[in-house]
């Protein structure tokens, strides 16, 4: 008799279908959920809604430009400020969160991570709805937000890259009796400060588009006048606002990819 | 002993980074003119930070002690909705990558599916969720279902366009090998590009789950369900203590989520 | 000179890598350190700057015993042994003088590091040193546009840079090619003779050390086997520190 070839053990294979089965569940699940809570009649109806909003929306208000000039500025300088700062406040929380920098591996350690791990699972615009009620609606708000947030992706990447650093670099130096703040400036600074400057030119592309919304909740920018266009249905606004953002955005995007190259 | 040359230079400057004097003063002070403009043009209303402040400390103290009963089931349900969307919106945008990343992956498809796949991908990308979700609102109604096309949309550029990334840098050797067995097309991406790709197509997915998350949170804010709109509502009425709930349990849902993640990124490793 | 005693180590419950070493080394004498991988050269250096804590025994150097020394003790003793690494240990991203200045972090104070500037003095001695290890002219080139051998020839710069007493070398041309590496051993013999140094070095190709070293010591699982004189090699002592092989292509050589 032949033997049988099969690519798992029937045991393993049970597991997989189980999995898959508990998966479905789940989804299926997830789908109901959803289901109840929804108008069905307006579902049905999106795509003649859809037709109506487009064709509303051509051709844009061009008279309304002046009008978001400010708002599109204030939007770039959301995104730059904040990300400065965030880099600012990252920098240390980066080297005490980092194995090999640490000074406190017990103490400041976790504390280093457990600042990362919040800024990180909320959101900037979570962080915007919070300071409005804080410092009230504008820009300062805005600018807050966006480093909150930025603080845990800055320092969750700055840390990763400290910790994969080549160490003999560092014994080397720490071998000449140099001290510790010296080791750290000629053995871990040069090894990271490309990470530092790639990271820090994505993360700004990136805050870019999250501070184009930030007006919707009141933390400044061209958010806000994107959110009134919506509610009086002024598309041919919408659709300059929109226009506004795309290009903020691509040329962001283009900065961004050319200093990272230049780094590399 | 070999004499040492006497007249050694004792200065020595870094090169600069960048070379031109010119440009590099250009520069400095094209930055620090954008730095001064900037900031002077925040208007800080003082007077209102400082009325502020107080909330803000009581917001930090309220982490102490926040308040899970008092607007339970409006917690529970928004969490539920969130969980619910992220879930689907997951599933299908993973679904729907696949496709749309093979079809921009260049080295695999024809030039036009795989332009049609690249402008996907990069509006999917520029889009803001939050815009993205105006749209849908508008469109399907209020709820959850515009917040998981929303998620869904986006999820398809964010691992389509890392898939296509990933196709095209493939090892050559083992596609070119299988294609000499005489193998279909689709027999050949099963074969070939399959198993070098699942095990980033996994991590991505994951990640994804992550961040779906994270966005379902904020959706609610323009009607597209999930805990969002019971956050706002909290904020609104400054009921810190159920703003704080809120806040911790998203934060714990989502380690969670990262620590088992990467235990299953782990295993496939 | 340098004098150890008793010196030992033992990695976490692993066996001893050193095992009670005994060995002195005058001024200006250049010791080849050979052993089969994993006896304990490498150990055996990096407890000598405390790169690596001994777990008993005593480093004495020109009088200062190591063992005892505290953080600011240590890095005043760690300027007087410079150290020369198998991967050259440069950091990459600089140019070559600071990598040759950095030799001098011991003696200048945390601003003047930041700022990169060193005395005068300091970058003299760099441009005479780098003139030196024949680099000449190549002190804004990044670390990392170097070939092996230059960049060998910077870390040696690197160490002499720090006014050593004694160099740490640990198999400083197993990256390079033959005669790279026999220059690069030149180069280090060379300057030991100039300044009077005394140095430690780890070394894989019994034929390179015997040519170059006025002494060799054969480690074995952490102990010293043998002592003495290149000419004193025989085949039998190399049989006690490799245990049995045919040597001869090893004995017949310088
Ligand atoms: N950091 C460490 N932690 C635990 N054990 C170590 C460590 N470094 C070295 N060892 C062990 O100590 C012993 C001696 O190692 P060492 O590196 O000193 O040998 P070596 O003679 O330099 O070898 P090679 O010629 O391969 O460089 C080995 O058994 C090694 O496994
Ligand atoms: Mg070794």
């Amino acid at each position: 008799m032949t033997p049988l070839w099969r690519r798992r053990t029937t045991r393993t294979q049970w597991l997989v279908w189980i999995g898959w089965l508990l998966g479905a569940l789940a989804f299926a699940q997830s789908w109901h959920t959803i289901a109840e809570t929804t108008e069905w009649d307006f579902v049905w109806d999106a795509p003649t809604q859809a037709a109506d909003m487009l064709g509303r929306m051509w051709p844009p208000r061009w008279g309304y430009a002046p009008a978001i000039l400010k708002p599109l500025r204030d939007t770039i300088d959301i995104a730059t400020l904040g990300t400065l700062l965030a880099l600012l406040l990252a920098t240390p929380v980066a080297f005490l969160a980092a194995r090999n920098t640490s000074p406190h591996a017990v103490l400041l350690r976790p504390i280093a991570l457990a600042i990362i791990a919040v800024s990180r699972s909320i959101n900037t615009l979570i962080w915007a709805l919070l300071l409005v009620t804080i410092v009230g609606p504008g820009v300062l708000a805005g600018i807050l937000s966006v480093a909150l947030h930025s603080i845990g992706f800055f320092g969750k990447l700055l840390y990763e890259a400290i910790e994969e650093i080549d160490p003999t670099q560092t014994e080397a130096i720490a071998a000449t009796g140099a001290s510790r703040a010296q080791v750290l400036i000629y053995g871990v600074v040069p090894q990271v400060l490309p990470t530092f400057a790639g990271v820090s030119v994505y993360r700004w592309d990136i805050n870019i588009r999250e501070s184009a919304v930030l007006g919707i909740v009141g933390a400044g920018g061209i958010g806000l006048q994107l959110n009134a266009s919506v509610s009086q249905l002024a598309w041919p606004q919408v659709t300059l606002i929109l226009m506004a953002i795309l290009g903020a955005v691509a040329v962001s995007e283009f900065v961004s990819a050319k200093v990272r190259a230049a780094i590399i | 002993m070999t004499p040492e040359p006497a007249a050694a230079p004792s200065v020595w400057r870094k090169p600069a980074f960048i070379a031109s004097a010119w440009v590099r003063w250009a520069l400095g002070i094209g930055a620090l003119v954008y730095l001064v403009s900037a900031l002077g043009s925040i208007d800080i209303a003082w007077g209102r930070v400082a009325a502020g402040l107080p909330r803000g400390w009581r917001f930090v103290a309220s982490f102490l002690a926040p308040d899970f009963l008092s607007r339970g089931d409006e917690i529970v349900d928004g969490l539920t909705e969130s969980i619910a969307m992220t879930a689907t919106a997951t599933v299908l945008g993973v679904g729907l990558a696949v496709p749309v990343g093979l079809g921009a992956a260049r080295n695999l498809s024809p030039r036009p599916i795989y332009l049609v796949c690249r402008s996907l991908i990069a509006t999917s990308r520029t889009l803001q969720e939050l815009i993205v979700a105006i749209f849908f609102v508008k469109m399907f109604g209020f709820g959850p279902f515009a917040g998981m096309l929303t998620l869904t949309f986006a999820s398809i550029g964010f691992i389509a366009k890392l898939i296509a990334e990933r196709i095209e840098s493939v090892d050559t050797a083992p596609l070119e090998a299988i294609r000499s067995t005489g193998a279909s097309w689709l027999q050949w991406v099963n074969y070939a590009i399959q198993p070098q790709i699942l095990p980033r197509l996994v991590g991505l997915s994951l990640y994804r789950l992550d961040i779906n998350f994270r966005e379902s949170a904020v959706l609610g804010i323009v009607g597209a369900g999930g805990i969002g709109a019971t956050l706002n509502t909290a904020l609104g009425r400054y009921e810190y203590d159920t703003a704080a709930a809120i806040l911790l349990s998203i934060i714990l849902i989502v380690l969670v989520a990262e620590y088992t993640s990467g235990l299953i990124r782990a295993r496939l490793k | 000179m340098l004098r150890l005693t008793g010196l030992a180590k033992r990695y976490d419950r692993s066996d001893p890598a050193l095992a009670g070493v005994d060995l002195t080394v005058p001024d200006g004498e250049v010791v080849a350190l050979i052993g089969p991988s994993g006896a304990g050269k490498s150990t055996l250096i990096r407890c000598i700057n405390r790169l690596v804590e001994p777990t008993s025994g005593s480093v004495v150097l020109d009088g200062v015993d190591i063992a005892g020394l505290s953080a600011s003790g240590l890095r005043a003793a760690r300027r007087r042994m410079g150290m020369i690494f198998q991967e050259y240990a440069l950091i990459e991203r600089l140019t070559v003088m600071e990598n040759v200045l950095s030799g001098r972090l011991g003696y200048v104070g945390f601003w003047a590091s930041w700022f990169r500037r060193f005395p005068p003095e300091d970058v003299r001695r760099a441009f005479d040193i780098l003139d030196r290890v024949g680099l000449a002219g190549f002190e804004n080139k990044r670390a990392d546009a170097l070939s092996g051998g230059q960049r060998q020839r910077v870390g040696i710069a690197r160490a002499v840079m720090q006014a050593p007493a004694l160099l740490l070398v640990d198999e400083p041309t197993a990256s390079l090619d033959p005669r790279t590496s026999r220059q690069i051993m030149q180069l280090i013999v060379d300057l030991c003779a100039e300044r009077g140094l005394a140095a430690i070095v780890n070394i894989h190709d019994v034929a390179l050390a015997r040519h170059f070293a006025h002494r060799i010591v054969g480690l074995r699982k952490g102990a010293v086997v043998f002592d003495g004189p290149p000419q004193a090699l025989t085949a039998e002592a190399l049989t006690a520190i490799y245990g049995a092989g045919d040597w001869a292509a090893a004995t017949d050589d310088a």
